[in-house]
């Protein structure tokens, strides 16, 4: 048997959303490098839709999998439902993960939520300034 | 397919495949029957035995035949343990980046009593022989200290080591699993008391290595069962398997310095390319390390995904990255020599054959650097230090 499934592969040695959004809303980063893993998020969301999505990281195969399958799952979809990512649907996407491997979707999701929290504290900010 | 993975593992040679194959065919007797067909196996068996006792200038009746390394680290540890707490001496001598064959024994060991002293292997990878006799007490039964490093492939002081156990009356061991058939190892010149090997390390078979232990040093069994190896290890002989371990350490032996010239002038080339990547940096000793051993640390990136990327590109190689241990710290070895966890996970070990053409170096170099630079471009860590909001360690 492999390593990886197939679809962990592909996203690792073709991941999709890489690199930085300038002017991004939204941002997350998570991990740190004495683990050997680090995810950072961009978001571009405009009228509560994740336009655009893109991420950077350090890491393992799966790491880098997981990145680029979680944006996927995001991608132009509502900031309420993209809350909802969790690392278990990371991980059913890419045809699973070896268990000790799971942490890197924790990563994930946790790198998605951290950008939306960002973006939403960032949101909140601007609110207050408008009253 | 380039193979740069020679200290996990080598390609058996033809000569030692032919050993096994034919054997296997036609002399497949048990050694312990006193038929013929036992009997000649048995001839085969003593005659393996001996050719292993010249290559590293032993007595045959001082190598004992073993599984691997594994099992022969095992019970020079457990046998010198042994008689040493039965004077009671439980005190053991070891050095901080030993293969876990041995780390792993002496953590047992320490559960049951004995005190351990892990010796640094400082920056360059390599064993002060003043920091072990100052770390020599009155109950010290044992000085561990392996030949050449897995990972690094750094060749420590051994002679020296051995000279001042023999002068404290310490027993020596010496892990010799990456050194056996690539340098020259003489028991009697180097001082070595027992002495571990693996086949799969020099072109034999998996399986097969042995324990050689100086006459006098009463083993201790770690297999009960039968009278093989003179009641030391039970269990019938894989008679095909050790005459190819000695048809390959022969073959080794034979060809020993030459190969090791040109193995070494490659490692060379490879180390002198690699070093042109910036931020990266050799790990261990440029010159005390073993012809075949490369080992790089490249900083913002982690070995893992370099490895992977490396296999798509025809490179077999290794990483002593969290990731491909199966664990949260990287290597143990290259926290030993003082590196970061940050730059330790991402490491890459190439450990080369004397075959390899300066063309596939060249490919290697070429490869690797742009492995890296990919990585690198989506590696948050780079873009920080590229920033200067981190400081570069390498």
């Amino acid at each position: 048997m492999a390593l990886y499934s197939d679809k962990v592969m592909d996203h690792f040695r073709n991941p999709r959303n890489v690199g930085v959004i300038e002017d991004a809303n939204g941002i997350g980063e998570v991990g740190n490098a004495k683990c050997g893993d680090i995810m950072k998020m961009y978001l571009k969301i405009e009228n509560d839709i994740i336009e655009d999505v893109k991420f950077e990281t350090f890491g393992c195969g799966s790491a880098i999998a997981s990145s680029s399958m979680a944006t996927e799952m995001i991608k132009g979809k509502p900031v309420s439902e993209a809350m909802q990512l969790t690392n278990k649907a990371v991980a059913e996407a890419l045809d699973g993960l070896p268990d000790y491997k799971m942490h890197c979707s924790v990563l994930a999701e946790e790198a998605i939520r951290s950008a939306l929290e960002d973006y939403q504290k960032k949101k909140e900010a601007i609110d207050t300034v408008g009253e | 397919m380039i193979y740069a993975d020679n200290a996990a593992t080598t390609r058996m040679s033809d000569a030692a495949l032919k050993t096994l194959i034919e054997l296997s065919k036609e002399t497949y007797g048990n050694a312990s029957s006193l038929y013929t067909l036992g009997q000649r196996a048995k001839e085969v068996l003593e005659k393996a035995r001996a050719d292993v006792a010249e290559a590293i200038h032993a007595q045959p009746r001082e190598i004992l035949f073993t599984s691997g390394g594994s099992e022969a680290d095992n019970q020079a540890i457990r046998s010198a343990a042994a008689l040493g707490k039965a004077k009671g001496k439980t005190h053991i001598v070891s050095s901080a980046f030993e293969h876990h064959a041995v780390l792993h024994t002496l953590a047992k060991l320490e559960k049951e009593g004995f005190t351990v002293t892990l010796l640094p292997v400082h920056g360059d990878g390599l064993v002060r022989p003043q920091e072990v006799e100052e770390a020599i007490r009155e109950d010290t039964c044992l000085v561990t200290i392996m030949y050449a490093n897995n990972e690094i492939g750094t060749i420590q002081p051994i002679r020296e080591i051995g000279a001042i156990c023999h002068a404290k009356g310490v027993l020596f061991h010496t892990d010799a699993v990456q050194a056996i058939g690539h340098i020259p190892v003489d028991v009697e010149l180097d001082n070595i008391d027992m002495l571990s090997a693996s086949a799969h390390k020099f072109h034999g078979p998996k399986g097969s290595g042995f324990l050689y232990a100086r006459k006098g040093i009463r083993l201790t069994n770690l297999i009960e069962g039968g009278a093989q190896e003179r009641g030391r290890r039970a269990g019938t002989e894989n008679v095909p398997g050790l005459a190819a371990m000695a048809t390959a350490l022969s073959e080794a032996e034979a060809a020993l310095e030459e190969r090791a010239v040109v193995t070494a002038a490659k490692r060379d080339r490879l180390i002198q390319g690699l070093s042109e990547i910036p931020h990266s940096a050799l790990n261990g000793d440029a010159k005390k390390r073993l012809p075949s051993n490369v080992n790089f640390c490249f900083e913002g990136i982690e070995g893992e995904s370099l490895l992977l990327l490396l296999d798509d590109r025809g490179i077999a190689a290794s990483s002593g990255s969290a990731c491909t241990s199966g664990s949260l710290d990287p290597s143990h070895v290259l926290l030993a020599i003082g590196r970061v966890h940050d730059v330790a996970h991402g490491s890459l070990r190439l450990s080369i054959s004397d075959d390899i053409t300066d063309e596939e170096v060249d490919y290697i170099v070429r490869n690797v650097r742009e492995v890296v630079e990919y990585l690198r471009g989506f590696s948050p860590i780079w873009r920080d230090l590229c920033a200067g909001k981190k400081e570069f360690i390498l």
